[in-house]
């Protein structure tokens, strides 16, 4: 008797949920568990499911099926590991990833098999430039945006020259390259961009370079690791009284606490800061703090929150038929996302147009102290769209 | 170029320069007298710090000691570290083709890296200089230079002259010199050689660990940081001749000066300037700068 119940109820679950597999929407993950960036990955993930979370679970009426796969930062696995989500889990919707040379991997996976991806973290200015396609969108950032920004914040402060330094890879290029840009526009002057080769971090050499070059102010790009040396070491040489340091928001982003002293006062441009204050980004940190209390409501699990955001504006357009492609991407490109960054938009080609915050490091926080540019759109030099 | 700035480029030079030979001294020791590839040399360098790392609170709170007493606890835990490694897992390896030994010890970097996730975590962490050190000294009219910097170098000069005096002047400098050239021999004139390679590769774990623990607070510790010095320590030790501490002492300081000036004057080809080096000089010295000895 009893074995027969538990078969009938068995029976009954497995109708229930062959019934609402028809009516589920997947989302594949493709994102570092492991390695360097897999704090990243976590944050970018807790983010995209709090969102689902807060709609009941479900977006526009559909429940969401999630699917994961590693991709260990590692581009030479980025095909591979692409087409297991799109051929073998056959998602409807791709999320991922935080490396830039996987990015263009999975944008390229993507496009081939016509499958809508978000990118909630990898900024290669390329994926929303020279390959951008009308299935691609990013909820975060071009590497282009946080260099743009910070140029008319260092004009405003009446520097004349700065020397720009990072390494040797196209990331610290486009963001090197957005500072140019904008500083140059306003009145300044690049004298030299000194660059290493990655992942070294031996800036001594060029710290003493920087001493006899003797700019206004230095720009720089660094993240990670490499981040948390060079603010020390820049404080160690001495430049720090001498010449300020200012850069993109990687520099002092999940680094603070290993920078100590040195970092504090650092100038910084990025799309998210800390002390916002605003109703949607309060509401968002308590949530979030409260899901996930060890880990900090940081910069990356907003871009995954706003990656669930992005989708749940295209499924609601289509009732949640994803079937419908062209409609569904008509709509997350029309889409005004309620960040809690503040509301952004969708460029042209996938990109967000957002306002990028001045942060100043105080203790072990980006504490905003103002927007250095207003609704800062990237180029997207090279897309046909 | 400013001589002033010249002058300090070159102190980049001889610091850097300095800090590997330090690692590159062990991998030389147990590459060149043990005949092992040891590709988790840079594992010991990571570990060293890392302990520095850990360590330091625990040092001040239960032996109210500072950084020299980490120091001291660094260099002990990584020579019983590396006795235990050679006794479980290297012992058997001397018998062994080179590719044997290449799987087992990238499989310990691979143990290693988990290890460390696991205990400690992802991130970058900073370690804090000691406050006696912590001062700089001014140079030029911008620029000043941390005191500490000077003290690690210091440091690696006098492990440097220990290093050599052991090996040239006292017996058991000797009895290692004599195993790398006739493992045989020395065994049939009654000398433990299975001990004798055990406290070799044991000092080498030390003096990589040591490395790391020192460099911790100007390096800060983050994941992967042993994979990038091991493979400048290979360069080091097959410059200057696999075995030769001499050779490694000269390497370093050459790989140290191409480095700096490398990527001041051409910055483009900065990464691949050492192997040029490495390239050139064994095309005309094929066993390296120094033979064994």
């Amino acid at each position: 008797m009893k074995h027969t119940l538990s078969r009938t109820a068995l029976a009954a679950v497995l109708a229930f949920s062959a019934g609402s597999a028809m009516a589920t929407v997947k989302v594949g993950f493709m994102l570092p568990y492991s390695g360097t960036y897999a704090a990243l990955g976590e944050a970018i993930e807790n983010g995209f499911k709090l969102y689902v979370q807060e709609q009941g679970g479900k977006l526009a009426g559909q429940d969401i099926e999630y699917f994961k796969v590693d991709d260990e930062s590692n581009p030479a696995k980025g095909p591979e590991n692409a087409n297991r989500l799109i051929k073998r889990d056959e998602v409807d919707i791709l999320v991922g990833t935080v490396h830039s040379g996987v990015a263009m991997a999975l944008a390229k996976a993507a496009k081939d098999s016509d499958t809508t991806l978000i990118i909630p973290n990898a900024g290669a200015d390329a994926i929303t430039g020279p390959l951008c396609s009308k299935g691609v969108f990013r909820s975060s950032f071009s590497n282009w945006q946080p260099g743009y920004a910070m140029g008319p914040v260092a004009a405003e402060k009446g520097y004349k020259t700065a020397v720009t330094i990072s390494w040797n890879y196209a990331a610290g290029k486009e963001s090197t390259d957005g500072f140019k840009e904008s500083f140059e526009k306003n009145g300044g002057k690049v004298i030299k961009h000194l660059t290493l080769p990655f992942p070294n971090v031996e800036f001594q050499p060029l710290l003493t370079e920087i001493a006899s070059l003797k700019p206004d102010v230095v720009f720089t790009f660094f993240a990670g690791g490499g981040a948390v040396k060079f603010v020390q070491d820049y404080a160690a040489a001495g430049l720090r009284d001498s010449i300020p340091l200012v850069g993109s928001g990687f520099l002092t982003d999940g680094t603070l606490k290993a920078q100590g002293e040195s970092a504090q006062g650092l100038l910084t441009t990025l799309h998210y800061a800390d002390g916002l204050d605003t109703p949607r980004d309060n509401a968002f940190r308590e949530a979030y703090t409260k899901n996930f209390p060890n880990l900090p409501p940081d910069v990356y699990a907003v871009q995954g929150y706003d990656a669930a955001q992005m989708l749940a504006a295209g499924l609601k357009a289509v009732n949640g038929d994803v079937s419908k492609k062209d409609a569904m991407r008509e709509a997350i490109s029309n889409a005004t996302i309620d960040s809690p960054r503040g509301t952004f938009t969708l460029s042209k080609a996938g990109n967000p147009v957002q306002d990028f915050y001045l942060r100043e490091v105080q203790g072990d926080q980006n504490k905003d102290i103002g927007i250095a540019v207003k609704d800062l759109a990237d180029p997207a030099r090279g897309c046909k769209l | 170029m400013d001589p002033i700035i010249f002058l300090i480029q070159c102190l980049n030079a001889v610091q850097y320069g300095l800090l590997l030979f330090l690692v590159a001294s062990g991998l030389t020791l147990i590459f060149g007298i043990m005949g092992i590839i040891n590709l988790a040399h840079g594992s010991f360098y990571m570990i060293g710090a890392y302990m520095a790392f850990a360590l330091q609170p625990l040092v001040a709170q239960y032996l109210g000691g500072g950084f020299v007493v980490t120091l001291i606890a660094c260099v002990l835990l990584a020579t019983i570290l590396g006795y235990f490694l050679e006794w479980v897992f290297y012992s058997y390896l001397y018998t062994r083709d080179h590719l044997q030994q290449v799987l087992m010890t990238y499989g310990l970097i691979l143990v290693f890296e988990e290890l460390r996730s696991i205990i400690i975590d992802n991130d970058v962490h900073g370690v804090a200089a000691p406050a006696w050190l912590a001062g700089s000294v001014p140079l030029g009219d911008v620029m000043t230079y941390p005191v500490y910097r000077l003290f690690i170098s210091l440091v690696c000069l006098l492990v440097a002259g220990l290093l050599y005096w052991v090996l040239s002047r006292t017996r058991l400098g000797m009895m290692i010199r004599a195993g790398a050239s006739n493992r045989e021999m020395i065994g049939s004139l009654g000398i433990n050689i299975n001990r004798l390679y055990r406290i070799v590769f044991a000092i080498g774990v030390a003096l990589a660990a040591f490395a790391g623990a020192i460099a911790a607070p100007v390096s800060s510790v983050y994941p992967g940081m042993g994979n990038a010095i091991l493979i400048i320590c290979f360069v080091v030790v097959v410059i200057g001749g696999i075995g030769s501490i001499k050779g490694a002492f000269l390497a370093a300081m050459l790989v140290g000066f191409v480095d700096t000036f490398g990527q001041i004057f051409f910055p483009a080809a900065a990464g691949v300037l050492v192997y040029v080096l490495m390239a050139a000089i064994l095309l005309f010295k094929p066993e390296g700068l120094f033979k064994q000895g």
